[in-house]
């Protein structure tokens, strides 16, 4: 396509301002062969891909991903479709296995030459795919909560930003719990080295919390021995002052070290675990009598107590057919991305690509707690933080929010490279990581920062 | 008046009550006052039950309000009340137990599983059959509430008849002692039989005496190994006591102790102490290593077999494990209610599903790859990942709940710094008795004894009417049956899932290698030592870094001495 040529050829010149004459000229060009061929295509479904592992390690959080976008798009094809189209679902399964991401998003592009992806959990395989996005000048809807510290111009990030999840809940536990001790515990790999690289400088900068009072621990995934890491957090935590544990671990590590605290008397209100990474889904698999007391940072929750959340749960419970089917924030995301596309699409009357990048900013769509989602300049969207205790039935009661929606920030604050940098994908700045202290754009990494996380 | 029905002492209780809540103390004193006057109201209309049950009900009333600062007081209320059912309340709703119908009747549900829930009535007590939970919305609490409910509940257990119950309360109430609680206590350990609850309610005075400054309160303290006593102290020995028994209205002081005084003594016992929790921190790591290395060696030690033993390169030996932890997870479905004895039923439906996989497993592939190892690994590889779908496609790609029994939860407590956690001391246990079972096979049956000389010299073996085919298919049976058994055991500390495994088969093979190939007792001694050094290196290296650490020292090893630890000596060592 002629676009993607030029954005190659952009990319070696390096030069901003050479990009919106090239865009829109590139712009012009596929507008006009669209014209020739809309009539041809106007019976040919809308291409939606699904990018989301079906086996390997992943599956298990991913596979509901998949069924959710179905699901919307089943919706969506009963509303009449889209633009007159029917919508069609692509599935391919890169079986958690990171480079495959990367050849399975270009057999999307390439191949099925879909208009839009939904997919990714992983940071690594979203870091893997990069490259092929920008390249095949694709889109994708990611809909996890991740580190930050990124934005492309094929991206839009419908999860959270850690200013959308973890500093919030430090912020709750601060003020509302009284912690003055903190244990930063996580799986070792880029989101949680991140978030707790932005959490310890958040928490010495704006509470003043010393060194001594902070406690660092990373584990490899999959953990399941915490005796050891449980006694440390427990002595930790009874010199006393009140701790609490601010966990980034991943996945099945979860369920041992629960239990390692039940069973060696850590109590939820003594040290109190807030977890980045446990939602609903992950709870359907564990007994959850030792978690109970425990906290959850999120942006949606299953038990919100809200018209168009019900609406979701039931339609979810029918699709699956699964009466105890439960939903969580990561579906929620993907249900604002796809009501955002349409809604981008609707507006701008055509699936091309270029186009729904711009006319997708500003798109306002309800999310599942009773508020709005608007998509950012820069490519994050606005979201509330919920914090939410876990209850021995596998749900969270919500215990507190912010006041109004927060809008994702793609380069955190708090961490030193990326303090001066900002995102903007409008006319005419058009970049991801403008360096306002040098008034200069750094242009895409997406190829180095793909080849760093998959040499890892 | 009477604060708690439970109490043998009318003026214990008045104090006691109102320590329940110590934020809320004004608060308590306030709601006391009011709830004078009102039974002084109704007094002469001495009622009845129905009047008792509209209080009741409106106490119960002021639980269901959205704001949890409400809610704390409304539990204020409930303590204060004359209520008998008052501590039933507490701890059901400390239990979210405490539940609401749609008809706004106030209900106590008996057993939360399943979709329709037995439920009697909170305020009669009447059983009202089952209800589904759709109809019923929990009175929810938070971590703040279950910490004032957990206070409440322990200074009116205090007074309870049940042993149990004032041990809980006087653990719970070291280092909560205020002024208003320390004169009752001390009547309470007066009375205390129990030599432990008196010990406890004893430190908890002590605790509260130390910082109203009194010097003969470290006595009282000495030896301790609890984290409470250590940190009342610590506060003593750095001087923090000094400027608050300065500034506070402390005349009544039985012993005025110097402040340097209190503060030396304090230290003195801080000092004994650390020396103690070293020693009892060191016990704790020894037995943290121990029983990770128990989960090696039951993971591993089916694989010696097959491995070891026969020299069969079994990848899909982690899938075997799996099987073994999803068949705990389906008896446990078949016996509902029941989760110790679908526990206890497992180890044999384990060992018996397992063992028949493997013999599937060697009939219809690795016997026809007899002697070509590399073929023998890609087969089991691509066995395993067939295992690993199928259990994600036929059951599910979630993990499953596998409940852990009541007697397996929680901890057995030495002392204060030192208990053991119960789930995987019973795993150490089981290990130890697998291992002894194999070895009774291998060396007294005959099974052993032809399975050694299959191993030994094949040929021989055969001329002298053994029939090494069955031999074979006997001996990768018992490896995979012990593979189901550490399933079982596995289900219990870790996730009963499709990938349950994959982590384990790495690790397996690295204790049969690292023990010397074709020896249990290698693998035995092996794993337990790399449990043993993984532990001892954790705490100053990290998760992470240990298994490298431990990783490199393996390489190292085998490059040192490539038979492993235990290498097999004479002949068979040749073949």
């Amino acid at each position: 396509m002629n676009a993607s040529r030029h954005k190659v050829l952009s990319r070696l010149h390096l030069r901003p301002y050479l990009r919106p004459s090239q865009l829109a000229a590139a712009a012009l060009v596929t507008t006009a062969s669209l014209g020739f061929t809309a009539q041809a295509l106007a019976e040919d479904p809308i291409k939606v891909g699904i990018l989301h592992s079906l086996s390997g390690t992943m599956a298990i959080s991913e596979t509901v991903l998949k069924d959710t976008v179905e699901m919307l798009i089943e919706q969506q094809n009963e509303q009449g479709g889209l633009l007159g189209r029917q919508l069609e679902a692509v599935v391919v399964d890169p079986a958690s296995n990171w480079p495959l991401f990367a050849e399975r998003a270009r057999e999307l592009l390439a191949q099925h030459e879909v208009d839009v992806v939904f997919g990714n959990w992983t940071s690594v395989s979203r870091k893997a795919v990069l490259p092929v996005f920008e390249e095949l000048n694709g889109l994708l809807f990611y809909p996890v909560q991740y580190e930050g510290e990124e934005s492309s111009e094929n991206v839009f990030y419908t999860g959270a930003a850690p200013n959308q999840q973890s500093i919030p809940a430090v912020n709750y536990l601060h003020d509302e719990v009284g912690v003055e001790r903190w244990v930063l515990a996580g799986t070792d790999y880029v989101f949680p080295r991140t978030t707790n690289r932005i959490l310890e400088a958040y928490l010495k900068d704006e509470f003043g919390v010393a060194d001594e009072d902070i406690m660092v621990n990373y584990t490899p995934f999959g953990h399941s021995d915490w005796q050891n890491i449980v006694s440390d957090i427990r002595r930790f935590g009874s010199e006393g002052k009140k701790t609490a544990v601010v966990s980034t671990i991943n996945g099945d590590a979860n369920v041992p070290f629960y239990t390692e605290l039940a069973n060696q008397g850590v109590d939820a209100a003594d040290i109190p675990v807030l977890a980045f990474s446990v939602g609903e889904q992950e709870l359907t698999g564990i007994n959850t009598g030792p978690l109970v007391g425990h906290l959850a940072a999120w942006n949606y929750f299953m038990s919100v107590d809200t018209d168009v959340n019900y609406d979701f749960i039931d339609a979810w419970i029918d699709y699956t057919g699964d009466e105890e089917a439960v939903t969580n924030d990561p579906m929620e995301a993907h249900y604002i991305g796809f009501n955002m596309w349409a809604e981008a699409v609707r507006k701008a009357g055509t699936t091309d690509v270029d186009a729904i990048k711009d006319a997708i900013i500003g798109v306002t769509v309800p999310n599942l707690t009773g508020g709005y989602a608007a998509m950012m300049p820069n490519h994050h969207i606005t979201k509330p933080v919920l914090i939410g205790e876990i209850q021995d039935n596998g749900q969270f009661d919500v215990v507190w929010q912010t006041p109004s929606t927060v809008a994702g920030d793609a380069w955190s604050d708090y961490l030193p490279g990326s303090r001066d940098l900002i995102s903007d994908w409008r006319a005419p700045m058009r970049c991801g990581n403008f360096n306002v202290s040098t008034g200069s754009c750094g242009g895409s990494t997406a190829a180095e920062e793909a080849e760093a996380a998959l040499a890892e | 008046m009477r604060i708690f029905p439970l109490t043998p002492s009318a003026t214990a209780e008045a104090s006691a009550g109102s320590a329940a809540g110590r934020s809320c103390r004004c608060l308590a004193l306030l709601i006391l006052l009011i709830s004078l006057c009102l039974m002084v109201g109704t007094a002469q209309a001495e009622s009845l039950d129905a009047d008792d049950n509209a209080a009741a009900l409106d106490l119960l009333e002021a639980l269901d309000v959205a704001s949890y600062p409400a809610k704390g007081k409304a539990i204020d209320a409930i303590v204060q009340s004359d209520d008998p059912r008052a501590r039933d309340w507490l701890s059901a709703l400390l239990d979210g137990r405490l539940q609401r119908t749609d008809d706004g009747r106030f209900v106590v549900v008996l057993d939360n599983r399943g979709r329709d829930w037995p439920v009697e009535d909170a305020l009669s007590g009447e059983s009202l059959g089952e209800m589904s939970r759709r109809e019923l919305d929990r009175i929810g609490i938070n971590n703040a509430l279950r910490n004032q409910l957990r206070s409440a509940i322990a200074v009116v257990d205090l007074y309870s008849a049940d042993l149990a119950l004032r041990r809980a309360s006087a653990e719970r109430l070291l280092g909560e002692v205020d002024a208003d609680l320390a004169e009752p206590l001390a009547g309470v350990i007066e009375r205390e039989e129990d030599r432990r609850v008196r010990a406890r309610l004893v430190q908890a005075l002590a605790i509260h005496r130390l910082e109203q400054g009194e010097v003969d309160a470290v006595a009282d303290l000495q030896g301790s190994l609890h984290p409470r006593v250590r940190v009342a102290l610590a506060r003593a020995a750095s001087g923090a006591i000094e400027s608050r028994a300065a500034s506070g209205a402390i005349e009544s002081r039985a012993v005025m102790g110097d402040d340097s005084v209190v503060a030396d003594a304090a230290q003195a016992a801080l000092n004994s102490i650390e020396q103690n929790l070293r020693i009892n921190r060191g016990l704790e790591t020894l037995y943290f290593g121990l029983s990770l290395g128990s989960v090696l060696v039951l993971a591993a030690i089916g694989l010696a077999i097959t491995f070891g033993v026969m020299g069969v390169i079994n990848m899909a030996h982690g899938e075997l494990i799996m099987l073994g932890a999803y068949t705990t997870w389906a008896m446990q479905q078949l016996l509902p209610g029941q989760p110790g004895l679908a526990l206890i039923l497992s180890i044999p439906a384990g060992f018996l599903v397992a063992a028949l996989a493997g013999i599937a497993i060697e009939r219809g592939v690795i016997q026809f790859l007899k002697g070509r190892p590399l073929e023998t690994l890609l087969a089991t590889f691509g066995i395993s990942l067939i295992l690993q779908q199928l259990v994600r496609t036929g059951i599910s790609p979630l993990n499953r709940t596998v409940i852990t029994p009541e007697w397996m939860s929680g901890s057995l407590v030495i002392n204060d710094a030192l208990s053991l956690t119960l789930n995987r001391m019973y795993v150490l246990g089981f290990t130890l008795v697998v291992f002894a079972a194999l070895m009774l096979i291998m060396r007294r049956t005959r099974l052993g004894l032809e399975v050694r000389a299959v191993t030994q010299n094949r040929a021989m073996a055969r001329s002298m009417g053994i029939r090494a085919t069955r031999v074979d298919i006997m001996t990768f049976a018992l490896g995979s049956g012990v593979a189901g058994l550490a399933g079982v055991a596995l289900s219990q500390l870790t996730n009963v899932g499709p990938n349950l495994g994959q982590n384990y088969i790495i690790d397996s093979f690295m204790v049969v290698v690292f023990g010397g190939v074709g020896n249990l007792w290698g693998t035995l001694v092996a794993g337990l030592s790399l449990g043993v050094i993984n532990q001892i290196l954790e705490p100053w290296a990290g998760a992470v870094l240990a298994k490298i650490i431990v990783l490199v020292f393996i390489i190292l090893f085998i490059q040192k001495r490539p038979r492993g630890l235990f290498p097999q000596k004479g002949r068979a060592a040749e073949g």
